[in-house]
């Protein structure tokens, strides 16, 4: 369902150019769970924002669903995402001011989906992230733990089709971040297809295909 | 994105940032109440001149001795003639055409009153029965002048409030003999104070018939002649009728002025309005300087929320729906703003008018609408650059925070 054509992503650091992506080629199919390493600066993030449609490459194919996604325009390719793609960072991003249940809620309302329809579907969510008595809590009224799955409920609300985490653990203590990869596996259990940064060996070893990437480059996938 | 839920964002958002949302709500605030408070005090101030001129008479015509426009250098001048007189027999020859209700022939002088041993000085105006309806003044007891012949000289007086009290005191005027210079006059009548009216001060004033005051003041001239118009269309007409009558009469010569009260007042309204108009525009200054306010803290609160803004665009908001949410937030700003102005404006006007109830200081509906919208346009021009440079923000920096 994801297929890179030779895409290169290159940014300009004053005088010199640096490949952030270089000639990257990848199919990933529908639930496939991969696992994306390497050192900092290696490119894996970008390589994660470009499946994400936050980076547009500078040159290359990208098809999603047999789409080629870098003809689209910018309030399409916003469509796309709000749609297929659910994002899960490092530092949680939730909207400080808003509950759990309005953070959770917000790329529904983004889509313009009935308030009806949200108040459903963000309260199935909530009980399946074991968060029902924290609806009404802000971010700052949580632990760590329960704000990424406040996280990962916000990122499969729209129920996409891909789930990007980028270091979904590097915030959290041990015991909470294996909760996180275990709702994220469980995710991927039921179909969704799951593409895991990650500097952690233990949890890069977990996934079904892994990619290593050294220098914008994809030296081993197996 | 459905409106309702981008207010309720933009709300949320404005309500989460209650320092900085204050501070443009006072800015924006400060600048419609201005507006309000300065326009309310120039309609203020006109409503008082145009009431002052109503009092005297709506279709007031007012002739004049001598000619008050330069046109050119006359006969008369180089000569050194001055105007011929306007006589009771010309206020007499003013009465005779359709467009007039009612002419007035005016004295004016000042003359020592007294009574017993009581003295002063006092306006003494020689008028006939007609001037109490030209000038729209009122008794307060009595009767006012005769209906009788303009010629002759009955001794009756009616007084003002002031010199009834200061002459006669606790005592009953009406009926007394009151001595103005030579000669004595029968007390028929006090007028009612007047609140307002331009010119003459209604309470300390006596109002004689015309031709007695002409034989106390030694001439024969008149002062004023008021001619009171059927209607506000017949006033033309009368102005027309005066000016030939008294031309024709005087031989010829063109040597009175005609005005009419209306032209003096809507000269006062069209500088009143201009004024108002002036200080209002100077104080949609203030709005214009509030939108730079908020473009200001606008420009600040993107760099503060661009992990934000990033992660919206994550969450698939297109750049249309960033800039659609911030500019509702600058919108929902104004128009709170502009609300809390209006009351604050509302409140002051009423302030000034208790304070000073002669002037009816309440802002003209103009006023409302025009800072009503200065507000919003200011307010949404101001953050559209801004609300630009949020929406056009690289996602994956703005998640970052950079």
């Amino acid at each position: 369902m994801i297929r890179l054509e030779h895409i290169q992503r290159d940014f300009r650091v004053g005088e010199q150019t640096v490949h952030a992506l270089n000639d990257i080629n990848l199919d990933v199919d529908q639930g496939a769970y991969i696992s994306v390493m390497g050192p900092s600066g290696s490119g894996k993030s970008t390589l994660l924002n470009m499946i994400g449609l936050l980076d547009q490459p500078t040159a290359g194919r990208y098809l999603l669903e047999q789409q080629d996604v870098t003809e689209m325009d910018e309030a399409k390719q916003a469509q796309t995402r709000n749609r297929y793609i659910g994002f899960v960072f490092q530092a949680f991003h939730l909207v400080p001011r808003l509950t759990a249940a309005e953070n959770i809620e917000l790329p529904l309302v983004l889509a313009g989906i009935e308030p009806q329809q949200r108040q459903v579907r963000v309260a199935q969510a909530l009980q399946e992230m074991k968060l029902d008595n924290r609806a009404t809590h802000k971010p700052d009224q949580l632990s760590g733990g329960q704000r990424q799955r406040v996280a990962i409920a916000r990122a499969t609300i729209t129920q996409p089709k891909i789930l990007l985490a980028d270091e979904p653990t590097g915030n959290l203590d041990q015991k909470s971040g294996f909760d996180v990869i275990q709702t994220l596996e469980s995710l991927n259990e039921r179909g969704i297809t799951l593409i895991v940064v990650t500097h952690d060996n233990e949890l890069g070893q977990r996934a079904a295909r892994l990619i290593r990437m050294v220098d914008g480059q994809i030296v081993a996938s197996q | 994105m459905r409106t309702r839920d981008a207010i309720r964002f933009s709300w949320n958002a404005l309500t989460g940032h209650k320092a900085r949302s204050a501070l443009i709500l006072l800015a924006i605030s400060i600048g419609v109440a201005s507006v309000l408070l300065l326009t309310s005090l120039g309609e203020g101030a006109r409503r008082y001149v145009n009431g002052e001129f109503s009092s005297l008479g709506t279709h007031l015509v007012i002739v004049m001795p001598g000619r008050n426009e330069t046109s050119g250098v006359g006969l008369g001048n180089m000569m050194g003639i001055t105007p011929r007189d306007l006589t009771l027999e010309d206020a007499h020859a003013l009465t005779r055409h359709h467009s007039v209700r009612r002419v007035a022939p005016l004295t004016v002088g000042a003359v020592e009153a007294s009574w017993q041993n009581r003295k002063r000085e006092v306006t003494l105006l020689g008028s006939t029965s007609e001037l109490i309806h030209v000038r729209r003044w009122t008794l307060a007891s009595g009767s006012f002048l005769p209906q009788d012949d303009w010629a002759r000289a009955t001794p009756v007086c009616v007084i003002g409030k002031k010199i009834r009290d200061e002459l006669f005191g606790a005592r009953s005027a009406i009926g007394q003999w009151l001595r103005l210079g030579e000669n004595r006059y029968r007390v028929i009548g006090i007028m009612s104070s007047e609140g307002r009216s331009i010119g003459i001060d209604v309470e300390n004033t006596v109002i004689i018939p015309v031709a007695s005051a002409q034989i106390l003041l030694n001439s024969s001239s008149l002062f004023r002649i008021l001619i009171e118009s059927v209607s506000r269309e017949a006033m033309q007409d009368s102005i027309r009728f005066a000016t030939a009558t008294i031309k024709q009469r005087h031989h010829g010569e063109e040597d009175v002025t005609v005005i009419t009260q209306d032209a003096v007042l809507q000269t006062f309204d069209r500088i009143l309005s201009t004024l108002t108009y002036g200080i209002g525009g100077i104080a949609a200054i203030s709005l214009v300087v509030a939108g730079i306010l908020i473009m200001n803290v606008m420009l600040v609160a993107i760099s503060q929320r661009k992990s934000e803004i990033g992660l919206l665009k994550a969450l698939g908001a297109s750049q249309r729906e960033i800039l659609g949410l911030m500019l509702a937030e600058a919108l929902l700003l104004s128009v709170l703003g502009a609300l809390l102005g209006f009351a604050i404006g509302l409140a002051g006007s009423w302030g000034i008018r208790q304070a000073l109830p002669d002037l009816q200081a309440v802002p003209p509906l103009w006023a409302v609408l025009a800072s009503f919208i200065v507000a919003l346009a200011s307010g949404l021009l101001f953050s559209l650059l801004p609300a630009h440079r949020a929406a056009s923000l690289d996602p994956v920096q703005a998640l970052q925070g950079r």
